[in-house]
């Protein structure tokens, strides 16, 4: 079962904040439209992504999910970081871009 | 040897306090099968049968004298007594209970001894009834359907004190990001303290947060109004206009105005309004230039098994 810590492992994944480590990950979604990702994702899911902002967060924290990917680059402002450190999500970095963090965390969740 | 399964520490109150309130002679069988010292076990053997009984006490008028068991009878028909009379073979020393103990005494008495049964006795050492686990089972289950359902009633009336007549209103401004979000997480948080369900309380969130959305996006500001029954929630999204020009099309997925610096934003999916029908089981929506007015009811009684 992966886990919030197990996902902050990832190598190249930089760890912005980190709570509820023990929270199971069950699952993942990809999207940049917010009302997409809060359509479609499932609670439990880490949600792999570009939007660095605190609305993101908001998503999140309605559909349950755990865990935030940023990718390219892109780094946390500091009211996002609040914020998630508030309603309990995780936030990574890389410099992967969403494909290759898809891949990557569906090796980590056993989809391949 | 099997123990009690629950501890007197910290096992819920109102469990410990059962089995401490009710009596022995609450619980016990009191319509009993007595012989007296000079039935023979034959007959004994035949009264077990025609009674379904595994014990029967045997008795100089309403003094205990001993029991014969099941296992009595099998030692007297394997050895060939059977013909002889209760008082040669009865087991004479018993462990006895009182009527006022309360059951967590037999409770214990059971997890020490490996009798299947005892008798029960008054003040005056008189016996008037016996005890099984089987007599245990029953009262204590009667006793905590009722204890359960008055906690259910309590809890019911609680929450529908809490929640009854509540409205909330929130003031939504045009391209404000930064607040946006903040009356879905206020009724979000306000569910979860009245303890609704977790798919009732995303299904609300999700409404208003898109509800919530649609005002700072596409107008000039509005307000979010949910009024909370016990019923139902309703979320009532007014808006001061431009107003939607094709309702239809902004109820079809995917369709969505938003120019590019609102996708940056990851809004514009034009998945809004139907998110919120979706999650709606009532879902109404009136547009002009004036204003658009969206009115979502969630359920908060019903369909509690209605998905996202």
């Amino acid at each position: 079962m992966l886990t919030v810590e197990g996902l902050c492992k990832l190598k190249g994944y930089k760890c912005a904040l980190m709570t509820n480590i023990d929270d199971p990950i069950t699952g993942c979604y990809t999207g940049d439209l917010l009302s997409d990702v809060m359509g479609n994702a499932a609670e439990g899911d880490v949600l792999i992504t570009i939007q660095a902002h605190k609305n993101t967060i908001a998503v999140a924290s309605l559909v349950g999910i755990r865990a935030v990917v940023l990718c390219n680059g892109r780094t946390s402002p500091e009211d996002m970081k609040k914020a998630a450190k508030e309603e309990g999500v995780t936030i990574l970095e890389t410099k992967d871009n969403q494909f290759s963090a898809s891949w990557k965390i569906a090796g980590l969740l056993g989809l391949k | 040897m099997q123990t009690i399964p629950i501890n007197t520490y910290n096992s819920p109150a109102v469990v410990l306090e059962l089995i401490y309130q009710i009596k022995i002679k609450d619980a016990m069988t009191k319509d009993l099968m007595t012989v007296d010292e000079n039935t023979t076990l034959r007959k004994i053997q035949n009264l077990m049968k025609e009674k379904m009984l595994t014990g029967i006490p045997i008795v100089n008028g309403k003094h205990l004298l001993g029991i014969i068991s099941v296992d009595d009878i099998i030692q007297a028909l394997d050895f060939g007594y059977i013909e002889d009379v209760a008082s040669k073979h009865m087991t004479r020393n018993l462990i006895v209970l009182e009527d006022d103990m309360p059951i967590s005494f037999a409770i214990s008495y059971f997890d020490r001894f490996k009798f299947h049964r005892f008798p029960v006795l008054n003040k005056d050492k008189e016996l008037v009834g016996m005890i099984t686990n089987r007599d245990i089972t029953n009262s204590l289950l009667m006793e905590l359907n009722k204890a359960v359902a008055n906690l259910e009633k309590k809890q019911t009336f609680n929450k529908d004190k809490k929640i009854i007549n509540q409205v909330q209103s929130f003031t939504v401004k045009k391209h404000d990001f930064e607040e946006a979000g903040y009356a879905s997480t206020q009724i979000k948080k306000f569910l979860k303290k009245a303890g609704f369900p977790a798919k009732i309380i995303r299904r609300a969130a999700i409404a208003c947060y898109e509800l919530e959305m649609n005002i700072v996006v596409h107008s000039e500001g509005g307000e979010i109004i949910a009024e909370f029954s016990p019923e139902e929630l309703i979320i009532t999204a007014n808006d001061c206009g431009p107003g939607i020009k094709d309702v239809n099309l902004a109820l079809q997925k995917g369709w969505s105005t938003a120019d590019e610096w609102i996708r940056s934003l990851g809004f514009g999916a034009g998945m809004g309004l139907p998110n919120v029908q979706s999650v709606s089981d009532d879902f109404s929506i009136t547009s002009s230039e004036e204003g658009t007015c969206v009115v979502s009811t969630i359920k908060l009684t019903k369909q509690l098994d209605k998905e996202v």
